[in-house]
């Protein structure tokens, strides 16, 4: 599923909103979560799961292409963690033979 | 670290979209709940800019009551996975950046 059919999704489960609202909506949620990971703060949706920063030390690489070694500094990359209702849910459908 | 909610992206919605506060809080609702239903028929999701979510099978393995010692197998599963788009990984190392300093 890509974030077009999510929003036709949602759009033909709810009566009140027209498909561009749906659409500025879906947007603006996932705006609002990369802001929230970009200055540092959790996510937390319960029955969803957490979206979480995770440290990566230093490390000396290799420019690919010239073998040359470099120096790579610290950094932050997003961590999800699902939640219990979509870890057991998501089971459920391996089970299912899904 | 403060934790960002369902209902602060609700009231988002609510102030920059003017959606009224019953139809924000349904809008976020069913983000959360179409992804986890497609998830849960085996389908992955794609959201570009922000990221995908995987599915994953693992077949069953050895394990240990990590209390008793004793053996016991990890039953075979499917899980999810989130992999960072590309756009998302580059902003929050940006604030990597400022954060080292």
């Amino acid at each position: 599923m890509t974030k077009s059919e999510l929003i036709e999704t949602i759009s033909a489960r709810q009566s009140q909103l027209s498909s561009k609202d749906v659409e500025l909506a879906v947007k603006t949620i996932l705006e609002h979560m990369s802001q929230a990971l970009s200055n540092g703060e959790r996510i937390e949706i319960r029955g969803f799961g957490s979206f979480s920063l995770h440290y990566r030390e230093p490390r000396r690489g290799r420019n690919p292409k010239t073998g040359d070694a470099v120096q790579l500094s610290g950094k932050y990359v997003p961590h999800f963690k699902p939640g219990k209702e979509l870890r057991e849910r998501v089971n459920m459908g391996l089970q299912m033979g899904l | 670290m403060p934790a960002l909610t369902k209902s602060e992206m609700a009231e988002r919605l609510f102030e920059e979209l003017g959606l009224n506060k019953r139809e924000a809080k349904e809008i976020v609702e069913l983000f959360f709940e179409e992804i986890r239903s497609c998830l849960e028929n085996n389908e992955q999701v794609k959201l570009s800019g922000f990221g995908n979510f995987d599915l994953r099978d693992k077949s069953q393995r050895p394990g240990r009551n990590p209390k008793t010692g004793e053996e016991i197998p990890i039953s075979a599963r499917r899980v999810v996975t989130f992999r960072p788009g590309q756009k998302l990984k580059a902003r929050v190392e940006e604030y990597a950046g400022t954060e080292q300093q």
